[in-house]
């Protein structure tokens, strides 16, 4: 299976994204620079974090326009698997290959911190290796991460099992104890009405080996191997 | 026609430029004799642009001119050491062909009177100094030391430098990992900022900042030259006082997405091969980046203002000289080159532009289109620089200080507890978490950090691709400093190495950044003199030589200079990820044993200035080989799989670093049984918070062998009790009584007290910012 990370002026996490899909996992991987227009064959496109276009006049406002993201939708239609990390998942908002928006964090300052994950769906492609309820850990690190959208799509989220991780506390609730930056309904991670774009805030590339204090995020990718590879 | 075969006339006055007059000289910063100076040198009266390039050149900030022959007596020798000091950058060897580059450079006093954007472009400037040695960054610290944080300016400028420092390293993306931060009324009107980088990259790839090559393009590279900064060199090298508010225009303005650009650019046109230098245009911008690539190289430059690209119209020579935008390189490309330069620039949105070139006619040559605004011989405008050994003399105050008998100082009535005492000390603001600051700062990027900040007593960063890591801290209690400069200078430079071995390592090398007063008193003088030769023992003693760092003089406020402060930037290099350790107890029922031992010194120590008010006192003594063999047993310790946690007891003593133990992870509090009755000759409160030098409180299964090693090294060593993980309690015994400290009542002490007193009304800060107004536009 074949990765293509993009990378946008200002991109910051497209190294560890390869770094854990290619010596991690064990899967191929090539970067696609945000000004081409060919995704070079790959099987799912991944816009790793970072601050593309320094995250100017709003996050993700600008890299909706870099020429790559004609490809990346057109992909995302034909059903291929997209992943958008932290700047990824504002990235996919603002092209509207999701709902919602994400806006200033509740506390108005920039969180860096390992939070506490609910698996709401282990029905995903994205989610298969993960236990149904299972409680995982990936840091966060971002400054607007307070996931937003109106009551009609939070419901048609849940309601479709598109909430795909939740923050919870220490016990596991997903009460405002668990919630870092104020999102609703405590969503961290939601995918497309078509299950094959998934946005998360939270970094499963930082969580991939022990000795970055947890593996949690490993599974995400693994998923992907088990269902795009079948 | 080139700029090389223009013949040489002098410089005329340009037209529209002041004339020059001794108030002018004196506004430059320019001493009478230095004027005399540049008068000799130049044969002739100098031109408003030559003047201003000189200033800048020779402002304290640039030319080191009151601290180089105090410099020069530090150690900078090793077989590892690749680059010591006179580069961006220190390079040290780590083996498997891996090179570490490394600095700590100050931004003081731009954040004194914008703690936003004086933090945040301190970050960017010591990114620059790192990439430009050919090593990609990879982790960032912050030596922060502010005023009491009851002052609600204070809390200003605290709040305001963390976001600086955290919005700035976030962007690039290079994790802030490490650092200190320390509050003490005596940095009230002038924080420290001091901002460190680690670069890693293959020894082959290492790059120097010197001019080569005659007819060699000079090229500048990023952001165009607007006007912000002009003279921040100067300002930084003059005290602060009531009109520096007024001086804000000189702070520069940071914008980490184009650092972010420049940085890859950069290191893609480092590996490209098609250039031959490469150096921040920092402070004095383009002036000092250009003049010291020359004087490096021993070559002639020339220059022509009018290439620059330039953000406004109309500015003068004066100004693009020594302008200090931000995120500006200048390059030495190889002739014949400059479309590969320019492409690779373009790829990154960032423009090239030949502004000057390598000539051999030694000299340094500004021109604004034909016309000649500048012209010195040689690289004399580097090396004419006056150098001074101001007088030195202690303080007969601070000597009166450290003879005080601070152990006559009675204690308070609420000491009878002695739990009382600790939780003062666990919430002091200077030992509590500092969790409210690094949970802005992204310590992750980069997936990296097998340490982070609130783990272990330093960072460590593990080498992808090998079984390497790098453990990095900074260091200095100004406290010690200021009662004792040449065993606090001791001191700084050994509780580094002692953190950096506590994770596991093996302290290699330091970089440095000294932060005094007005160097022309002679009070300061003595400090810093004192400090440095302390420092050199240690480093000498530790074997850890000196590569790099920064002076900073002239920190000083209406009410007096700041405690002298030499931050110490160590590295070391843990050879297998297995020995990387941290500080917090884990299992129940291991050993804790500490390494050193109590003494009767109370001087300079946190406890004193928390519950006394009182900064007096000898600090604690220094035993550099105790420091020495205390390091080597531990990491033999560590290296044998004995050591389950390892923490050095500093600010506030064997208490609070017990409590640590226990406490500093909020979600896993660990309990634990101590029997400190061997020392019960020794006063309580010296035992339970003095601080005393060269100790470590380790956890082990197996004692035994931890004790038979210290043995081994000479080093004091003793069983001091057990952990008893789910105890829910710290129970202490000393002096013939037992006292049980609540872990839930030690652990919200440390870590709800920086947090709550930031969270103090909105009602205060919108005062504060009424008594500051911020500009409207910027």
């Amino acid at each position: 299976m074949k990765f293509g990370i993009v990378v946008f002026p200002g991109s910051n996490c497209d190294e560890d994204a390869y770094h854990a899909v290619v010596d991690v996992l064990g899967a191929e991987a090539v970067y696609l620079w945000h000004k081409a227009h060919d995704l070079e064959g790959v099987d799912v496109v991944l816009l790793p974090g970072g601050f593309a276009y320094g995250d100017y006049l709003r996050a993700g406002a600008i890299a909706r326009f870099s020429p790559i993201m004609q490809e990346v939708a057109a992909h995302a239609q034909r059903g291929g698997p997209v992943i958008g990390i932290c700047n990824g998942f504002q990235i996919l908002c603002e092209a509207k290959l999701l709902p919602g928006a994400l806006l200033r964090n509740a506390g108005l300052q920039y969180i860096s911190e390992m939070v506490r994950l609910r698996v709401e769906n282990a029905d995903t492609m994205f989610t298969n290796r993960y236990e149904p309820g299972a409680i995982v850990r990936m840091p966060i690190a971002h400054g607007e991460g307070r996931y937003t959208a109106d009551t009609e799509t939070l419901d048609r989220l849940e309601g479709e099992g598109r909430v795909v991780f939740r923050y919870v506390n220490a016990v596991g609730e997903p009460d405002a104890s668990g919630n870092p930056n104020g999102s609703m309904r405590n969503i961290a991670g939601i995918v497309s009405a078509e299950g094959n774009v998934l946005g998360l805030m939270p970094h499963p590339e930082r969580a991939v080996e022990d000795v970055l204090g947890s593996h949690d995020g490993l599974a995400l990718f693994q998923s992907m191997l088990a269902r795009v590879s079948a | 026609m080139t700029a090389s075969s223009r013949s040489s006339t002098p410089p005329a006055p340009r037209p529209g430029d002041p004339a020059i007059t001794p108030a002018l000289v004196a506004e430059h910063g320019l001493t009478d004799d230095e004027y005399q100076r540049l008068v000799a040198m130049l044969g002739r009266m100098p031109t408003f642009t030559e003047l201003g390039i000189v200033s800048a050149l020779w402002s304290e900030h640039c030319s080191y001119k009151h601290s180089r022959p105090v410099l020069k007596t530090l150690p900078t020798q090793a077989p590892y050491v690749l680059q010591g000091p006179g580069e961006n950058a220190g390079v040290i060897a780590i083996g498997d062909g891996l090179a570490v580059a490394f600095k700590i450079e100050s931004h003081n006093h731009p954040s004194a009177v914008e703690p936003y954007q004086g933090a945040a472009t301190g970050v960017g400037g010591i990114l620059r100094d790192v990439f430009t040695m050919g090593a990609r960054p990879i982790a960032l610290l912050d030596s922060l030391r502010f005023g009491s944080l009851d002052s609600p300016r204070v809390r200003y400028l605290f709040g305001g430098v963390v976001k600086g420092i955290g919005d700035y390293g976030n962007c690039v993306g290079i994790p802030t990992v490490a650092g200190e931060v320390m509050f003490d009324p005596s940095y009230e009107g002038n924080p420290l900022v001091n901002a460190m980088c680690v670069g890693l990259m293959r020894e082959d790839e290492l790059i120097r900042a010197r001019a080569e090559g005659v007819g060699n393009p000079i090229i500048a590279v990023g952001a165009r030259t607007g006007r912000d900064g002009i003279h921040g060199a100067s300002f930084a090298s003059e005290d602060l006082s009531a009109a520096s508010e007024a001086k804000r225009p000189r702070v520069q303005v940071g914008d980490p997405f184009t650092e972010k650009l420049l940085l890859e650019a950069s290191l893609e046109l480092i590996r490209s091969g098609h250039i031959v230098a490469i150096q921040d245009m920092g402070a004095a911008g383009l002036t000092s980046s250009s003049a010291e690539m020359a004087a490096r190289g021993d070559v002639g430059v020339t220059i022509d203002v009018t290439k620059v690209p330039v953000r406004e119209e109309g500015m003068t020579p004066y100004e693009i000289l020594l302008s200090e935008s931000q995120e500006r390189m200048l390059v030495v490309a190889k002739r014949g080159h400059e479309a590969h330069v320019r492409d690779i620039l373009a790829k990154w949105d960032l423009t090239a532009e030949v502004i000057g070139e390598v000539i051999a006619e030694p000299v340094y040559r500004v021109t604004e289109g034909e016309r000649v605004v500048a012209e010195f011989p040689g690289s004399r405008l580097v090396t004419d620089c006056p150098v001074y050994t101001p007088e030195a003399r202690e303080s007969e105050q601070v000597h009166a200080l450290r003879a005080r008998d601070v152990l006559a100082t009675p204690e308070r009535p609420e000491e009878a507890d002695p739990v009382w005492t600790l939780v003062q000390l666990l919430s002091s603001p200077t030992i509590a978490s500092k969790r409210w600051v690094y949970r802005q700062y992204d310590t992750t990027v980069r997936t990296g950090t097998a340490v982070l900040p609130g783990e272990g007593d330093a960072a460590v960063i593990r080498l992808r691709g090998t079984d390497k890591a790098l453990a990095m801290k900074t260091d200095c209690n100004g406290r010690y400093v200021y009662l004792d400069p040449r065993v606090g200078g001791q001191i700084a430079v050994a509780e580094a190495a002692r953190n950096v071995a506590c994770v596991g390592a093996r302290p290699m090398a330091i970089t440095n950044c000294l932060n005094f007063g007005n160097p022309r008193r002679p009070e300061v003088f003595y400090q810093f003199r004192e400090a440095v030769a302390g420092m050199g023992d240690a480093c000498r003693a530790l074997g850890t030589p000196v590569t790099g760092g920064n002076v900073s003089f002239y920190n000083e406020s209406p009410s007096g200079a700041v405690y002298p402060t030499p931050v110490i930037g160590m590295i070391g290099v843990i050879d297998s990820l297995d020995h990387v350790t941290r500080s917090a107890f884990r299992h129940d029922g291991d050993a804790i044993v500490l390494l050193g031992e109590p003494t009767d010194e109370l001087g300079g120590s946190e406890y004193l200035a928390r519950v006394h008010g009182i900064v007096a006192g000898a600090p604690p003594r220094c035993d550099l080989e105790r420091e020495r063999a205390t390091i080597d047993a531990l990491l033999e310790a560590i290296r044998g799989g004995l050591v389950h946690s390892a923490h050095d007891c500093s600010e506030g003593g064997l208490a609070v670093a017990l409590a640590e133990c226990a406490v500093g992870d909020r979600e896993r509090l660990v309990g634990a049984e101590v029997d400190l009755s061997a020392w019960n000759a020794l006063p309580a409160r010296c035992v339970l918070f003095g601080e005393a030098q060269a100790r470590v409180i380790v956890s082990t299964p197996d004692p035994a062998r931890v004790l038979a090693i210290a043995e081994r090294h000479k080093v004091p060593a003793r069983r001091i009790g057990t952990v008893r993980a789910a105890s829910g309690v710290l129970r202490l015994t000393v002096g013939g009584r037992t006292v049980t400290a609540p872990l839930e009542r030690l652990a919200a002490a440390y870590h709800d007290s920086i947090p709550s007193i930031m969270r103090r009304g909105p009602a205060e800060e919108a005062a504060v910012l009424e008594q500051h107004p911020q500009p409207a536009a910027s």
